[in-house]
């Protein structure tokens, strides 16, 4: 026990899987590993659908905290107190967790005060002969008596100390970290976000691969009427999602070649929606290439012209696979607090073109029919544009920044 | 091929000036305020900088403070003549069309409460000194108005706001900017009728991060920092001894025949003007007759300077634009200053000029701009018609 930080780790929804909850959690715990591969000698083990974290001392906790927290499929996580109360006599047991739990409290008063307090029992292992209350009322009446400057209170207590008895250790806690919850990576295939560098699309990737989705991204831009510092941008946004999502491989394709073909053939009023219904064909191309099963964007409905009920189902009709859109019913400022959440916002507001203005039609068509739309796009030279703007496409591998 | 076209936004050292930086890097890294053998040889290396930089614009060696560039210069001129006459009177004139290290200066005495009085400019973007005479009070305190402008290249009447300054007997100091102009048109002391001026290393080929200020014997200034009194306590801190030797091998080089330099870039300057408007449809040109030879700033109606700034860099072209691509950003204060044509504004270039530009380099680079402006205005214009 000494030289050695435990952590709890909570799996929120895996827990619930029934026959799949081994696999799921063996996932979770491979996860968690990655994140944690800077630190040597830690350890990831799984105990009756818990994870444990062991680390050395040296590590610090912050450091283990921040980095598990963000694993999607963790619940909460909390730094703890171990007890080895193996082979021990129950009414024994109960002594040795108690001094852990006075120690604890001790510091936590040296540190912060005066403290009013509340434990909390859970007794998983249920041979051990002590009920859950009789152990949150002995060892919370040791701690009123041991611990100058405590005084419980029940309702709103500064610290809830949980001491809870599982076969062979018992453990002793304070806070709990909330994770994000969710599934873990790769436990739902992988998919294809459109990313823009606005403030949406990064929130739909992370949505989706909260749900268990691996990412990987496709950008579209339109060098030289897009400046180099809005594809730095993207950049800039896959580095941050790759912090949830792992290293995320970036796919960038000019796709002037399809623009000017729209400005010198077709009706201006379609050129929102004939770009779109362009991108979402590179997209399944891109996809099918790299086994992505589905396509994600950050479609909000009615956010914007090119975003109305009518527009999406004639952009839908483009794609050769389901189009996932997680931020189809929410409103802009809940897009934007989750953007500020992951840490996307900053970044996504920074004021660059990401469609050249030079295309933006005076009147876009709002309410387009598949019909009009279809012989519009029958003016284009789909093998020519498509040629063309796959001849600029870059593929780079975006990893997060402090954890090169 | 690399064709640079913004020297006005920073210069390639010359090969000397790199060996300079590097010899005495190696050689006299003392401090100059050591009173050891080593720092004497510091010290004496910053005292021919002195002369040397001073000599080129007819000036005293005690004249100069070493400084970090022209930003710096510039907020020390403006600041310390604040602080040192403050009590004196408030008004501050200076021009809508100063570069952002006056302006932002400026304002920040707004705050301190200071009445400050920014001078527009004619369509030329030029001071009028009439327009000046007429703001001019008892209570103004500091003039700062630039030698030339950084984006149209437009040289201001310093010398007739100067006279203005006597004949009414103003009390005010007068600081000029000529971070633009230095190397490119003749700054004397002796006859120029200012108090203060803002040098820079990096626009004449020498190193980033050094310049200096000129201060008129006699000028009432009070420092920025507090420190270890060097530069006779107008610039505390170890003075930038690389740098400095760096700069003064630049003052050197460009003091080599400065009449033929200049003649070659006004040649190139009017060679690119005139190809400008002989093979591309409606240009305007933005740059004054009265200007510095290095800076052309024309107007492409149709375009947006920014992209074709892009179309140029992709023929490795390297140009600037001063004017805004999205709307979110502000153009150009310059530009909206001087009352444009939007469309022009909106399509503007400012090419600038060093000795190592040539008339070959400017007929590539027409060829490449026609090239780029028609497929931008066809671009444009197939897509404004609402066809159908």
């Amino acid at each position: 026990m000494k030289g050695e930080h435990v952590y709890i780790v909570r799996c929120g929804e895996t827990a619930l899987k029934g026959q799949n909850k081994p696999y799921f959690e063996r996932t979770l715990a491979q996860r968690i590993r990655r994140v944690l591969s800077g630190f040597p000698e830690t350890k990831v083990e799984r105990s009756d659908g818990l994870l444990f974290v062991r680390t050395t001392d040296a590590v610090r906790a912050e450091d283990v905290l921040r980095r598990v927290s963000r694993v999607f499929g963790v619940d909460s996580i909390s730094p703890a107190q171990e007890v080895d109360i193996g082979g021990t006599a129950d009414e024994q047991a109960l002594s040795m967790l108690g001094d852990t739990a006075v120690a604890w409290m001790k510091a936590a008063v040296a540190d912060r005060g005066n403290l009013t307090f509340k434990v909390v029992s859970k007794r998983a292992d249920k041979q051990f002969s002590i009920q859950s209350p009789d152990i949150a009322s002995r060892i919370g009446g040791r701690i009123l008596r041991e611990c100058p400057g405590t005084r419980v209170d029940v309702h709103d207590p500064d610290v809830r100390l949980h001491a809870d008895v599982r076969r062979g250790f018992a453990y002793v806690y304070e806070q709990k970290i909330s994770g994000f919850g969710g599934l873990p990576l790769g436990t739902n295939g992988k998919g294809l976000v459109l990313l823009s560098g606005g403030i949406d699309s990064p929130v739909a990737a992370f949505l989706m691969a909260h749900r268990g989705m691996l990412i990987e991204a496709v950008h579209f831009h339109s060098y030289p009427y897009t400046s180099r510092q809005s594809q730095e941008k993207v950049r800039e946004l896959a580095g941050i999602l790759s912090v949830y999502c792992g290293p995320v491989r970036v796919h960038s394709i000019n796709i002037l070649p399809l623009m000017e073909q729209i400005a010198q053939r077709c009706p201006e009023e379609y050129t929102t929606i004939l770009v779109r219904r362009g991108m979402v064909r590179l997209a399944n191309l891109i996809a099918s290439e790299n086994d992505c099963s589905m396509l994600i964007t950050g479609e909000s409905l009615g956010q914007v012209a090119s975003q109305t009920a009518e527009s999406i189902v004639v952009v839908d009709q483009a794609a050769d696979r389901p189009v996932m859109r997680p931020l189809i019913a929410m409103d802009k400022v809940d897009i934007m607090e989750t953007a500020r959440q992951i840490g996307t916002y900053e970044t996504s507001i920074l004021p660059y073109d990401d469609c050249c203005s030079v295309f933006l039609p005076k009147r876009p068509a709002t309410k387009p029919s598949l019909e009009h739309v279809l012989s519009a796009e029958a003016l284009l030279d789909e093998e020519a544009w498509m040629r063309q703007a796959l001849e600029s496409l870059e593929t780079e591998a975006i990893r997060p920044r402090d954890e090169l | 091929m690399i064709i640079y076209l913004d020297h006005s936004a920073t210069t390639k050292p010359s090969a000397g000036v790199v060996e300079e930086v590097r010899r005495t890097m190696q050689l006299c890294y003392g401090n100059p305020s050591s009173l050891h053998a080593m720092g004497l040889d510091a010290a004496r290396i910053l005292s021919e900088a002195r002369s040397t930089i001073a000599r080129s614009i007819g000036a005293l060696p005690d004249e100069i403070i070493f400084t970090s560039g022209g930003t710096e210069g510039d907020n020390q001129a403006i600041f310390g003549i604040w602080e040192a006459s403050k009590r004196q009177g408030r008004t501050v004139i200076t021009s809508a069309v100063e570069h952002p290290a006056v302006l932002r200066a400026c304002e920040r005495l707004e705050a301190q409460g200071a009445r400050v009085i920014y001078l527009p400019v004619n369509r030329q973007g030029l001071i009028e000194p009439e327009v000046f005479q007429n703001a001019l009070t008892s209570d103004t305190i500091l003039v700062s108005l630039m030698h030339s402008n950084n984006e149209t290249g437009a040289q201001m009447p310093i010398e007739a706001i100067g006279r203005i300054l006597s004949e009414q007997d103003s009390a005010a100091v007068f600081h000029t900017d000529a971070v633009q102009s230095y190397g490119k048109t003749d700054l004397d002391m002796r006859r120029l009728p200012v108090d203060i001026v803002s040098l820079s290393a990096h626009k004449i080929h020498g190193p980033k991060g050094v310049g200096a200020l000129y201060v008129r014997g006699g000028t009432k200034l009070s420092p920025l920092l507090a420190g270890g009194g060097q530069e006779r306590g107008f610039r505390s801190g170890t003075e930038n001894v690389p740098g400095i030797a760096g700069f003064v091998q630049a003052v050197r080089e460009q003091s080599d025949h400065p009449e033929e330099r200049r003649r070659h870039l006004a040649d190139v300057k009017s060679y690119l003007r005139e190809r400008l408007l002989e093979e591309i449809s409606d240009v305007s040109i933005h740059t004054p007759e009265e200007s510095i030879p290095s800076i052309l700033n024309a107007g492409f109606p149709g375009c947006r300077g920014e992209v074709l700034l892009r179309m140029l860099e992709q023929e490795r072209i390297y140009v600037s634009t001063g004017s805004a691509c999205s709307s979110k950003k502000a153009g150009s204060h310059v530009l909206a200053a001087m009352d444009l044509d939007p469309a022009s504004a909106e399509g503007a270039l400012r090419f600038s000029f060093a000795e190592e530009n040539s008339r070959e380099q400017m007929d590539r680079v027409v060829e490449v701009l026609k090239t780029a402006v028609d497929s931008q205005r066809k671009l444009r214009e197939s897509f404004g018609k609402g066809r159908r």
